[in-house]
This record gives C-alpha cells, structure tokens and sequence, in this order.
C-alpha cells in the first residue's frame, strides 16, 4: 500500500496548480515526493486556491489513494491558515507523511 | 479560376452576392438578382460556382443562446505553448466539443487563442485542469470569463474595407 502512493502518476492523473479558476501556472506534480516539493515553491496564491477549495483532500485521496494524508490535510484546512502559515503547515504534514511512507519499504 | 494558393478568383458581382447572402441566407435567386440588378439565372450560376469552390461553405442559422435559456460561461484561453509542440495542442484542442474557436498567434510567445464554452465556472475549470493543462507543450493557461457582450459578428465581405469599397465603386455604376 505504502508503495502504492509513492508511485509516479501518468500526466493526466498529476495535480495541477492553478492560481484561480482556469489560470494555470504551469507547475504540476506527478507524484507525493513531487507534490511535496511544489508546495514549498508555487506561490502562496496557488496554494489558497486549492486549498480552500478542497482540491488537495481530493487528489491526495482519489488519484494518490491516501486516505490518511487527506485527513491531516482536512485538519489543518480547520485551522484555516492563510500565506506562509498554510504553505509551511502543509509541507510539514507532506514532509512527514512522505519521511514515514519512505521509511516503512 | 482557381489559383495555386488554393484561392479563387472573385469579381464584384461574386462579392456582392456574397454581401447580400451574408445579410440574408434564404432569399431566393430571383430576389438577389431583383436587388442586384443582374438575372436570377446569374445568381444561380455564381452560387453554384462559389459552392462548388468551398467559397460558401455552408448555410447555417445564428442563434441567440440567451434567448434560449441557457446560462453557458464563454471564456478566452490564453495557453502559453513549447513551440514545437504548439500545432499538436491547437489540433487536440479543436477535438473538444467545449472549445468553439481556436488561433495561434505570435506575440513574444507562441499563444494558442481558444474561446471555449462550459456550463459553470467548476465545470470551466474541470475542463481546463482535466484535458488541457495535461496536454505536452502546454506550459502556462490564462483564462477570462466573458462577462458582456458589446458586439458580435461574423467575418463578412462587408466587414472588408477594402472589397466594401469595391463592391459600392462597382453597384454606384
């Protein structure tokens, strides 16, 4: 299972990050390892969108298939963070989640 | 006459028929001739010949969707592309049933010009994430939403400045 996540994504299965609607800024992610670098580089923007909309919950759940990192991202989505507080809360949560998923193989 | 670059030889009668047809489709031949002043039989002919060329490509009717009821969402794409991959994304996107009008156009960058149509902003923005954003060459998509429309209008033979002229200099003698 744990293998399962880590996997590299087709193209068409990567998460994109937009920056409104239909306002694409050309980063996307293709895997959790991935995923986890972008979020420390895309701008905070990006991340807002997203993240208030729900997108990250929904991909890391039904295209990464990891139930148990949606829920830690629904957490912080509660504390509603904004700026350099979302954007280093959320790549905590990836960086721990991805240290532990990493260290289980 | 049909030239090399695929293009057609038209004199002003050819033009002015065009005219009158692009105001109104389903007049006969006879009218256009009546308000030409040339035969119906000339009419027939031209049409035909024109027709024939791919000049007319098709007659068709204009509708107003928001007299329909229909609350569609129009919106320019504005897609950034890797050059060598620019004809391939605008082919692609001329596949999808959303997308209504495509363009390439050379500014700093290679731009793909798409006008596309979605039934809300999710859906618009489902459409965008989901099938172009993936496409390979693609690097970066601004996107407008249309939000009035001031004027609309097809390329006409009147909208030409300069075969306007020729066709008025030609229908004064």
């Amino acid at each position: 299972m744990n293998l399962k996540i880590l996997r590299t994504l087709p193209r068409e299965k990567a998460f994109y990050f937009f920056t409104s609607i239909g306002n694409y800024t050309g980063e996307s992610a293709t895997s959790l390892k991935e995923f986890t670098d972008k979020i420390s580089e895309v701008n905070v923007k990006s991340l807002e969108f997203h993240f208030y909309r729900g997108d990250f919950e929904k991909w890391t759940a039904e295209v990464l298939e990891d139930k148990e990192l949606a829920e830690q991202i629904g957490t912080l989505r509660k504390m509603s963070p904004i700026g350099e507080n979302l954007k280093n809360g959320l790549h905590h949560i990836l960086i721990r989640r991805y240290s532990r998923l990493r260290s289980t193989l | 006459m049909k030239f090399k670059n695929n293009t057609v030889a038209l004199d002003s009668t050819d033009l002015r028929i065009l005219n009158v047809l692009q105001e109104n489709a389903r007049q006969t031949y006879t009218a256009i001739g009546k308000s030409l002043g040339i035969a119906h039989s000339t009419v027939y002919d031209r049409i035909k010949r024109m027709e024939r060329h791919g000049i007319i490509k098709e007659y068709t009717a204009v509708i107003d969707t928001e007299k329909t009821g229909a609350k569609n969402i129009i919106a320019i794409m504005t897609i950034f592309t890797d050059p060598k991959e620019s004809d391939k994304v605008a082919k692609k996107l001329c596949q999808a049933p959303q997308i209504l009008e495509v363009y390439t156009s050379l500014s700093e960058e290679l731009l793909i010009i798409a006008k596309v149509v979605a039934e809300n902003q999710e859906s618009l923005h489902e459409f965008i994430a989901r099938s172009v954003a993936p496409l390979p060459g693609v690097l970066r998509i601004r996107t407008s939403m249309i939000t009035k429309k001031f004027k609309e209008t097809r390329f006409s033979i009147a909208n030409n400045p300069r075969q306007l002229t020729f066709i008025k200099e030609k229908s004064n003698k």
